[in-house]
């Protein structure tokens, strides 16, 4: 579980968060939403530890991160699985160097074990006959696929996804979505995605966090925000013509 | 003041280099690898850039003794000198500053546009130390380099003045062996391993630190071969004040 509490982030005079105050379950597919600008990113990268907080507090497993010493921090950031917008791999790696890396750098698996671990994850995420290509090699949705391999190769604690869905095709986008979920169930993973994607919210959102001007405008269940007379979560879940509509049938269907 | 600050993180990542190390299985591959990238892939232009001017030195140094006083085998002292004290340990690292440091910051900077850097970080990986030690392990051998490059700067000299039939071959011979000083080859390798080192920070601190796309990449690049060509020329002119001085 991550409990954050108070988390305040400015970059200059630009105040980006003002006092964030919530908390992301294990087991539970958890979502940040929010227009662009909105502090999702700097509020995922504090999560992360790439950005100090000025104010405020992080705690993982109600250890704040603030009071951890770098042993400490380190090894929490060894339970920790990234997937990056751009999917983030090495470019000088194999797709099975890139999963394996992890394994490399922080178990004593021997190589055998290692190949093994990486064979189950690549095809935990439908990812079979890529192991010796390199990541300019395959196509946008494979990387996003092997970036999830290399986060979930080492059993973390916490997963966490920036933009998992940016530049895939709905499809492929659904694949994404639907494996980050399982993975968040069979694992018992505190997952939490930054996401603009509407899809993504109603289909996996269990926690929504939704983020307006540095500040926690809304949050609840992808049941919930069907309900929600919040003006500005209806704004921009419910901006498109479609979502409207699909919005208004749920609504006259319950009355 | 942005000077300051630049040289205060320059010294705190050389402070970071040497924290928490990698693995030393992944270190010695990467080692290897830079070794491969930086050293191997550089000896064909030294090469070929030694030759030459080695035997452009000892042209230049020819024609320009009209005097007949002066002996002939001034051209094989001349062009020993020269290529020993200057050529081979500070020409050819200026000229390394635009290969290797325009590798280097353009490898590490494309790491950080494309979130590697954050992905190593997020790990629980020292990024610096990974990045950067090995480069500074492999540049160790960059003597091997100037070593190279002193050798091929006398041979083309050689060739060049008894082909060119500037001296006879015994002439330039005597002038390469008169009033040789040992601690000039020591002095050019001291030089050397300092600017090595340069070679290896330098780039890499410009890389690490970019902010920015493609575009910045590029700019990092420039700005990282200016500032290494201008730390070289100065540590040389400290060290030669030092040990020559």
């Amino acid at each position: 579980m991550i409990e954050v509490d108070n988390l305040r982030k400015s970059f200059g005079d630009t105040q980006v968060l003002k006092g964030i105050t919530t908390t992301f379950e294990s087991g539970k597919t958890n979502l940040i939403i929010g227009q662009s600008g909105s502090g999702k990113t700097v509020f995922l990268k504090s999560l992360l530890g790439l950005h100090t907080p000025d104010d405020g507090t992080i705690s993982y497993s109600g250890k704040p991160y603030s009071e951890m010493d770098i042993d400490e921090r380190v090894g929490l950031r060894q339970k920790i699985g990234m997937v990056f917008q751009g999917s983030a791999l090495f470019d000088s790696m194999t797709v099975e160097e890139n999963v394996m890396f992890p394994l490399r750098m922080f178990t004593k698996m021997s190589k055998s074990e290692r190949q093994d671990r990486a064979d189950m994850v690549l095809k935990r995420v439908n990812l079979v006959n890529a192991h010796k290509r390199f990541p300019a090699e395959i196509s946008g949705g494979m990387q996003k696929r092997v970036a999830i391999a290399r986060a979930i190769v080492n059993r973390p604690k916490y997963l966490f996804c920036d933009e998992p869905n940016s530049g895939l095709d709905p499809k492929t986008a659904i694949v994404i979505d639907n494996l980050v979920n399982e993975i968040t169930k069979e694992f018992e993973i505190t997952t939490v995605i930054n996401t603009h994607d509407m899809n993504s919210v109603m289909e996996i959102g269990e926690k929504i966090v939704f983020l307006r001007k540095g500040l926690k405008e809304w949050e609840g269940s992808n049941k919930e925000i069907f309900k929600t007379d919040n003006e500005a979560v209806t704004d921009f879940v419910y901006s498109s013509d479609l979502f409207k509509k699909v919005r208004q049938m749920y609504i006259e269907e319950r009355n | 003041m942005t000077y300051l600050t630049a040289i205060g993180g320059y010294f705190l990542m050389i402070k970071n280099v040497f924290r928490r190390p990698t693995k030393w299985s992944i270190l010695k591959d990467l080692i290897f690898k830079e070794i491969e990238d930086l050293i191997y892939n550089s000896m064909g232009i030294v090469i070929f850039i030694s030759f030459f001017v080695g035997g452009v030195v000892a042209i230049q140094t020819a024609l320009n003794i009209d005097n007949p006083l002066i002996p002939k085998y001034l051209v094989g002292f001349a062009t020993r000198q020269s290529v020993i004290l200057e050529f081979a340990p500070t020409f050819t690292s200026i000229i390394m500053a635009g290969k290797m440091g325009s590798y280097i910051t353009s490898s590490i900077g494309t790491m950080r546009v494309t979130e590697q850097i954050d992905a190593l970080e997020v790990m629980g990986v020292n990024s610096i130390n990974y990045l950067v030690l090995p480069k500074i392990i492999a540049l160790m051998l960059y003597p091997f380099v100037v070593a190279t490059s002193m050798f091929l700067g006398i041979v083309g000299g050689w060739a060049a003045s008894v082909y060119g039939g500037y001296s006879n071959s015994a002439d330039f011979i005597f002038g390469l062996q008169d009033e040789f000083i040992p601690f000039h080859v020591t002095y050019a390798f001291i030089k050397t391993i300092l600017f090595a080192f340069i070679l290896a920070t330098i780039p890499s601190y410009h890389g690490y630190f970019m902010r920015g796309g493609a575009l910045e990449v590029g700019k990092a690049s420039t700005t990282a071969f200016v500032w290494t060509s201008i730390a070289i020329i100065l540590v040389n002119y400290l060290t030669t004040q030092l040990l020559l001085g």
